[in-house]
């Protein structure tokens, strides 16, 4: 048995080790030119954590100085009076503008600009362009990436539902390794927190967003340079879906906890000078909780991108032979701890929205002393 | 920036209190070692979020 054991353990390792190999490659690739190093590792990283309009996988300067990218590059949408569509091979990573529809555009720092035909861009005071921004609805590295995930999802769990059908709801191959996370998560985040009597409402979505931003993290720690769940925007919308299944399946007595929530126990003028303070909070811990859901997420795989490449720009910093082994066994260290960092944020997402759920479906009417039982009991 | 660090040095107390309190929690009763962790986990995610606001705001 421990044979098998150690070459998985080996393989996982190689992969890691490939990994931090493979970024040091892309880092090396921009090194020629004559900016300073610093301020080029500062650029390359913002780079990386930055949507793109092509799945680039690396670049190279080739003898003749010319720069070389290997990648694919993925349709732009854009409406601008009319909808323009065409390829972000013209862009030429931002080398050339892409003529559309009679329209010039040019990437600049990975958004689109509406430029005229020598691609002029305006500056105001601050440096930002005043050039007009078309709407873009591109399928961006990131939606391709949301798209791979949502399919590899859609396959793996629905071979699986076959699988457990064929075998009488005995779990084989794949399904060893996810049954008991899906128990863990039914019966470790939305039972306690939900409750026996709606937590089935809940868990299709608990358990839907606890994988999908696990293989989104985990797809983060590939090579590949995605980094889909360290985008504000894409935590903000599953955010908001916390936010709207919470407030949209809240019972009455939820609805009276935020408004009305000392009950009958006061008179009405009593209850008004501390309403004027109470609701106010209440309603703020309202946006505040899905807030903290969307920052919490973005900054921890942020931050944990920030971090790797930092580490990897090391190498280029020290000039001497400490650089690389050091570079090389932190960015190991750091890799290993966002493997976990990657399950920690989609176990704490999910168990914080099972608990927002569980404040939208409470019933009070047992009244407090019931509760209070309960807790004692509890402890 | 000063500013910045000085809630770094609080989020790293108060995650390090959290988990020398659920270390004495788990000494004390190993077998809710499992409920003590989740709370741990739950609370210290919560700190950190504001850890990293802060550092974003610089």
């Amino acid at each position: 048995m421990r044979s098998p054991f150690t070459i998985k353990v080996l393989f996982i390792l190689s992969l890691l080790f490939s990994c931090t190999l493979f970024a040091s490659a892309k880092e090396e690739a921009s090194e020629g030119s004559t900016k300073d190093l610093k301020t080029e590792i500062k650029e390359y990283i913002a780079h990386h954590l930055l949507d793109s309009h092509d799945f680039s996988i690396t670049s190279y300067t080739n003898d003749e100085g010319k720069h070389v990218y290997i990648g694919v590059p993925l349709p732009v949408i854009l409406w601008d009076n009319g909808l323009q569509v065409f390829s972000s091979s013209q862009f030429h990573h931002g080398e050339t503008l892409a003529e559309s529809g009679g329209n010039y555009y040019k990437l600049y720092h990975s958004k689109i600009y509406r430029t005229d035909a020598n691609g002029t861009i305006s500056y105001d005071e601050e440096q930002h362009p005043t050039n007009v921004k078309p709407l873009d609805f591109s399928i961006t590295k990131n939606v391709v990436m949301i798209m791979i995930t949502g399919l590899l999802m859609f396959w793996l769990f629905t071979s699986l539902a076959r699988s457990y059908a064929k075998n009488g709801g005995v779990p084989t191959g794949a399904g060893r390794f996810f049954e008991p996370i899906v128990l863990y998560i039914r019966d470790d985040i939305a039972r306690p927190n939900i409750g026996e009597k709606h937590y089935r409402k809940y868990m299709p979505f608990l358990l839907t967003i606890f994988f999908f931003i696990w293989f989104l993290n985990m797809f983060g720690l590939t090579p590949l340079g995605i980094n889909v769940t360290g985008n504000i925007a894409i935590t903000f919308a599953l955010a908001l879906l916390t936010f709207l299944i919470t407030n949209f399946t809240g019972t009455k007595d939820y609805w009276k906890h935020l408004f009305d929530p000392l009950g009958d126990g006061m008179p009405w003028y009593g209850k008004i000078p501390i309403y004027i303070i109470l609701v106010p909070i209440e309603l703020l811990g309202l946006i505040i909780k899905p807030f903290s859901l969307l920052i919490r997420l973005y900054a921890n795989m942020q931050a944990g991108h920030i971090v790797l490449m930092s580490l990897i720009g090391l190498m280029f910093l020290f000039k001497s032979w400490i650089g690389s082994p050091l570079s090389f066994f932190l960015a190991f260290a750091i890799s290993l701890i966002e493997i976990l960092v990657a399950l920690l944020q989609a176990y704490i997402f999910t168990m914080l929205s099972a608990l927002y759920f569980g404040f939208a479906s409470e019933e009070h009417d047992h009244g407090h002393e019931h509760e209070e039982e309960a807790v004692l009991k509890h402890l | 920036m000063v500013g910045a660090g000085l809630v770094v040095i609080g989020v790293g107390l108060g995650i390090g209190r959290i988990g020398g309190s659920a270390m004495d929690a788990i000494a004390r009763q190993p077998e809710a070692y499992g409920k003590i962790q989740t709370a741990m986990l739950i609370v210290a995610a919560l700190i950190e979020g504001i850890g990293f606001a802060a550092l974003f705001a610089v």
